[in-house]
């Protein structure tokens, strides 16, 4: 017994000078076990060649295929239509330039935090290649590795209301990332360092704690308690007691 | 955040302690304020005593059980205090707001198309925040200039024959709503009481804010009908103050 699905998908292509953001509706009948990334390859199969979406994975690793699902952002590819309405709207994620229809730049909005924030291990000192790396303690491996679970798929961004009123604020991705390199032992930086990156309205202090993240996070990081911890941590920066 | 916007400030430069030191102190006068709102509430229901209990409270603060004789002024300078924390408040809670027309229009267009519970009480702090601005203000004069009028008599024909009790009517839901959320803001904002699982803890403040709400709406509404009902009845000799029982003289 399956149901017919309606696709209410958002079509714009600022490329073409003919096009007009509009809604276009698709239906399609359900199968079992149809995620949002089976159903837009079959409207785009049969009904709409132009369609444009990104997919790489299917399996919720690469971050690419974020969008609104009626309205809050999530992964096409771990969507389950039989988790969803019979209606089902689907917009590009807001707050990433737009590419076309769903598909979004999420990489450079990321490539510009990354800069910003210099979200790479500062090693103290250049990296002997030779020698065998230190070893670390397994729990404060497993600690660093819950955070660099990440997957960049921009979906924290879009459930936040701060980012999307201000566009420069780094989102719960960038200070995960802070708090991520702040966990690992090999970074030289010290808070007063991570304080000159995130310690402003831009930043950590930006964040009103509405925990949109937090509860749209596709992999579930711990962003709510990771916050409110770089939070602390910068405000003992700015009382100059770290 | 495009790649051509600020970049590090580098190795050399010193970031502004400023936007924590902000931090801290919203947070801090929020905390001030909403505690001490619910020793107001207190307070303030002692009238559901009866009016000796009131007036008993009214002239603690006036010092009368430490000096002997009232000094209102004592009152005064209490209230200039919390208007100072609330002017702090306001202006550092400012930076919150949406501040032109694509900011609100946003907002509002997420919060809507999000339907998030922590983020649809943000718009409801927001917009009680705006409101108590307002009302709060005019509240805070009214016992700035006139400390020597707190009492049952003096406090019931103010809220009745004074016409203050469609304002205090919408001060207490504005003020218990901001306050609750914010409480619980609060603790999400800085992890207290996160412990080992704070999804559990979340929940769980959640409902202690809802309860915190309802509980003090509940209060401060049996509290305004008491102080109608004596203004009511009072009306004919608005202006009198009341005298307790054991006592001929205060007042
Ligand atoms: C009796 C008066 C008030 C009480 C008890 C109160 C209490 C609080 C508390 C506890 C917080 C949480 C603080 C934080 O998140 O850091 C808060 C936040 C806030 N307050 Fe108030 N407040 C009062 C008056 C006001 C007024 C007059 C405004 C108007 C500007 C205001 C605007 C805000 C805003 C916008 C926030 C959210 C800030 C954020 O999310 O970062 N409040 N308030
Ligand atoms: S923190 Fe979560 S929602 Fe944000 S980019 Fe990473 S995986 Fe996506
Ligand atoms: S807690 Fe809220 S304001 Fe902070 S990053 Fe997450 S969604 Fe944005
Ligand atoms: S396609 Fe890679 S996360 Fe969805």
């Amino acid at each position: 017994m399956s149901r017919r699905l309606t696709f209410d998908i958002f079509r714009y292509n600022p490329n073409d000078p003919k096009s007009r953001p509009r809604t276009e509706r698709f239906t399609l009948d359900e199968t079992e076990g149809m995620t949002l990334f089976i159903a837009l390859n079959q409207i785009r199969d049969e009904q709409a060649p132009s369609l444009a979406f990104d997919f790489v994975c299917r399996a919720g690793v690469c971050g690419s295929c974020g969008m609104l699902i009626n309205g809050r952002p999530g992964l096409a590819c771990r969507t389950l239509t039989a988790a969803l309405p019979d209606t089902i709207t689907l917009m590009p994620l807001p707050a990433f330039e737009l590419i076309a229809d769903l598909s979004v730049n999420t990489g450079k909005w990321m490539r510009g935090m990354s800069e910003r924030l210099e979200t790479w291990v500062h090693l103290e000192q250049a990296p002997e290649i030779d020698a065998l790396e230190l070893a670390m303690e397994p729990e404060q491996a497993e600690a660093i590795y819950e955070l660099d679970r990440c997957i960049e798929c921009g979906c924290c961004i879009s459930a936040c209301a701060t980012a999307r009123m201000h566009p420069e604020f780094a989102g719960a991705v960038g200070l995960n990332k802070i708090a991520r390199f702040r966990a690992d032992p090999r970074d030289r930086r010290a808070d007063p360092d991570y304080y000159q990156l995130v310690g402003d309205d831009q930043g950590v202090f930006g964040c009103m704690g509405l925990l949109g993240c937090h509860d749209l996070c596709p992999k579930k990081l711990p962003l709510q308690t990771q916050i409110a911890h770089l939070r602390r941590g910068m405000l003992k920066s700015a009382l100059g007691k770290s | 955040m495009g790649s051509t916007q600020r970049m590090s400030n580098g190795p050399n430069a010193t970031a502004s302690p400023w936007p924590g030191y902000l931090d801290l102190v919203q947070s801090a006068s929020g905390l001030a304020l909403g505690l001490f709102m619910w020793l107001h509430m207190f307070f303030v229901s002692s009238i559901l005593l009866g009016k000796d209990a009131m007036w008993t409270v009214a002239r603690l603060f006036e010092g009368y059980f430490f000096f002997g004789r009232p000094y209102p002024a004592l009152v005064s300078l209490f209230v200039a205090s919390i208007l100072l924390l609330l002017m702090v408040h306001a202006a550092t809670a400012l930076r919150k707001f949406p501040a032109n027309t694509r900011q609100y229009l946003d907002l509002w267009r997420h919060t809507r198309q999000l339907r998030h519970g922590d983020t649809s009480l943000w718009l409801l702090q927001v917009a009680t925040g705006f409101l108590l601005f307002f009302m709060a203000s005019v509240h805070l004069y009214l016992m700035l200039s006139h400390p020597e009028q707190i009492g049952p008599f003096a406090s019931a024909d103010r809220v009745w024959s004074g016409r203050m009790w469609p304002l205090y009517l919408l001060l207490l839901f504005a003020v218990e709503i901001h306050g609750a959320v914010g409480l619980y803001r609060l603790a999400l904002k800085w992890g207290w009481f996160a412990g080992p699982d704070p999804a559990t803890t979340r929940r769980r403040l959640r409902r202690a804010k809802w309860l915190t709400s309802v509980f003090f709406i509940l209060l401060g509404l049996a509290t305004l009908a008491a102080y109608m009902r004596i203004g009511i009845e009072h009306a004919p000799h608005a202006g009198q103050h009341y005298v307790p029982a054991w006592s001929g003289e205060i007042e």
